[in-house]
């Protein structure tokens, strides 16, 4: 994963509250086997009319949005499904921190294994972002993970976050390679708390044997 | 030792490494997976050259995207059968256990998996699917995951994991007549907002809760991702272990008993604390019915579409305005006189027998609507099929006018070819309204299985409780 320690950027105001990830992503792009190229396919039914035509009344279309790299967002965003697709396709499409006042779980956990930084923050602050973000043509944030704020010239706030995500993505951890570091315990937890799944009646099921 | 709460037991057990200020590493008992999300995580895993720790622990199912008729042709749909390919030989390669297309047991991973005795109380269990918390039912600590963890339980059978809020729902009273898990659930997500479980796992509890069978139980613990939780949970009781007993994954005999004294202890401590509590009382629960394109835009069957300016905060008049935009609503229309053009009843939601049987006593001897485009009931597995058609339920579905289909999530999600068309509006049993969620530009209005059976049969919803039937368990 690529690590995240600052960024500045263009910032985009997406003015809807509860934005779901059916809305991201939606389902029929959810059927491809990889993990890249789902830009194309962010908030697609908002940003496209027929044709794949840019849908002009969308904010991502208007031409002082495009190259933006910070989305600014409102309460429980990426609430519903817990497809990945959403923030490969947030990652994909430029963005690398999202703004809101909340974010759904699923979402919000899925942002750090993508090296996306969520930031909440309280929403009055939201409220100006958007202010400014509409009354500024070009409006930039930097976004410093390690000091934990966002600021433009004058302003700056400060957001909280999780000690062990934010050492996470600053260093951009493997987090499987970081488990399987304690192998050792996971089997000692094995042998002391044996779990298994036991067929007492046969089910129709296949079943091959693990290929060496 | 301290009071504790169903989920602290569970999450203590399962603690495989805790250290200050770090997420915990927490064992996975059962790692469900399906066509939808896995492939990218075992591609991962390949690519680091990693193994799957535990393929005895791990279920695949294919459900999101198989076809719900002609199963026994070859899959037209080249995407579905990319993603069926993958998933078939990703399991060959790693020994995971397939429930595949023309398996018996194959349906919906959150209906089988308690169907098989899988989901057990006291046990982790996680799938790339948020509505893993159905599985909470049983009193087991399950929620949704996104494909990197799914890549990260299959390595090393474990999760990162801060541990969650608690929210103790509880659930006073004695249902009505008519009024179903549906809408305890529905009302309780109008009641708490589509966010209100947000970084919480919710226990369910109170006399309405224990009331419910298993089945019910199920549907309300589904929706809790629907309120924001990741996880909701219902101790385990004697209608929990006489669901479970027999069931092809249950200990047998003495064995059985065991389990059973084990699960009596999983049930919260008196005295135990939660971060936060919610009362409802059943009694005042209504049929229930989505107007808008979240679960908690939800009104009384007898209610009206509301104005958008009832609402005082802004972000949230502007969201209504956009729903009945998208819905095509006009404020104060009552929720009687919408007119629908399909009904859709299954899901993960509400598609097992109890539900059809329900639904089956609503429509029995009467025909569906002739301004119906399409009544659709789709099972939650095959074995659900089968019992059904055992019970005749299949007849009086296609009697009335119905489709009957093989199993599978449908049109819930859309990713077969059971699609809601654009401008079309549909009574559905599933669990999501969100815009275009049962096809592009298709209008969700989510009820219970005998609010949509009545549905279907009138051509717009009814207040099923002038009807005389009851809302089964």
């Amino acid at each position: 994963m690529q690590p995240f320690a600052q960024h500045s950027g263009l910032v985009a105001p997406l003015d809807r509250v509860n934005v779901d990830t059916d809305q991201m992503i939606p389902v029929r792009f959810c059927r491809l086997l990889t993990r890249e190229g789902y830009g194309r396919f962010l908030f697609y039914s908002w940003r496209y009319l027929e044709g794949e035509k840019p849908n002009p009344d969308f904010v991502l279309n208007r031409p002082r949005f495009r190259g933006a790299s910070i989305l600014l967002a409102r309460a429980n965003f990426g609430c519903g499904s817990s497809r990945e697709h959403a923030p490969w396709g947030v990652l994909d499409y430029g963005f690398r921190v999202v703004i809101a006042p909340s974010f759904a779980d699923i979402f919000y956990n899925n942002c750090f294994k993508n090296g996306i930084l969520p930031v909440t923050l309280r929403d009055a602050e939201v409220d100006d972002l958007f202010q400014r973000t509409e009354q500024t043509e070009g409006y930039r944030l930097t976004v410093d993970l390690e000091k934990q704020t966002i600021a433009n010239d004058g302003l700056e706030l400060s957001f909280a976050i999780e000690p062990s995500r934010k050492h996470a993505l600053l260093k951009g951890l493997d987090e499987i390679g970081q488990s399987l570091q304690h192998t050792d315990k996971i089997a000692a937890f094995e042998k002391a708390h044996p779990t298994q799944a036991v067929m007492h009646d046969p089910v129709d099921v296949i079943i091959s044997e693990p290929k060496p | 030792m301290p009071p504790r709460t169903l989920y602290e037991k569970i999450w203590s057990a399962h603690a495989v490494l805790e250290q200050p200020d770090q997420p915990a590493l927490i064992y996975i008992d059962r790692h469900l997976i399906h066509e939808g999300t896995s492939p990218q995580a075992f591609s991962g895993l390949k690519q680091a050259g990693r193994t799957v720790r535990r393929p005895d622990l791990t279920f695949a199912v294919m459900d999101h995207s198989v076809p719900t008729q002609n199963r026994h042709l070859p899959i037209v749909d080249d995407i579905a059968k990319a993603q069926f390919d993958a998933l078939t030989q990703n399991c060959r390669e790693t020994g995971v256990r397939l429930f595949d297309l023309h398996s018996r047991n194959q349906g919906i991973v959150h209906v089988i998996g308690p169907e098989l005795g899988l989901t057990q109380p006291g046990l982790t269990i996680v799938c790339g699917d948020s509505h893993t918390s159905t599985h909470g039912a049983l009193g087991a600590l399950a929620f949704g995951i996104g494909t990197s963890e799914v890549e990260h339980v299959l390595a090393t059978q474990c999760l990162l994991q801060l541990k969650s809020k608690t929210l103790r729902i509880e659930v006073h009273g004695q249902r009505p007549p008519g009024i179903t898990a549906k809408d305890i659930i529905l009302a309780i997500i109008g009641k708490i907002g589509v966010a209100g479980g947000t970084g919480h796992v919710i226990e369910y509890a109170g006399p309405a809760i224990r009331a419910l069978g298993m089945e019910g139980r199920m549907t309300v613990c589904n929706m809790s991702i629907e309120a924001g939780a990741r996880a909701g949970m219902v101790a385990p009781d004697d209608t929990t272990f006489a669901y479970l007993e027999g069931r092809p994954f249950v200990p047998r005999g003495k064995d059985f008993q065991v389990a059973v004294d084990f699960w009596k202890s999983l049930a919260t401590d008196p005295g135990a604390a939660y971060d936060r509590s919610v009362e409802l009382n059943a009694e005042e629960i209504k049929p229930q019915v989505t107007w808008g394109t979240n679960p908690g835009m939800v009104t009384d069957v007898t209610g009206r579409v509301p104005d958008p300016n009832s609402f005082r905060n802004p972000v949230e008049r502007k969201a209504a305005e956009r729903a009945l935009e998208y819905m095509a609503l006009e404020p104060g229309t009552r929720m009687v006189d919408i007119p629908l053009d399909r009904v859709f009843i299954g899901s993960c939601t509400n598609s097992r027998i109890s539900d059809l049987r329900a639904a089956a006593r609503v429509v029995v001897g009467k025909k569906v609507a002739r301004s119906l485009k399409q009544a659709l009931v789709v099972p939650g597995s095959r074995v659900v099929k089968a019992q059904a058609e055992k019970e005749g339920l299949d007849k009086i579905f296609t009697d009335a006018g119905f489709e009957w289909r093989d199993a599978g999530c449908s049109m819930c999600v859309a990713m077969n070819d059971d699609i809601l068309p654009s401008g079309e509006r549909c009574a559905s049993t599933s669990n999501r309204n969100f815009e275009g969620r049962q096809g592009k530009g298709g209008r969700t209005h989510l009820a219970s299985p005998i609010m949509a059976a009545a549905a279907a049969i009138e051509g717009h919803f009814v207040d099923i409780r002038q009807w005389g039937v009851n809302g089964a368990d």
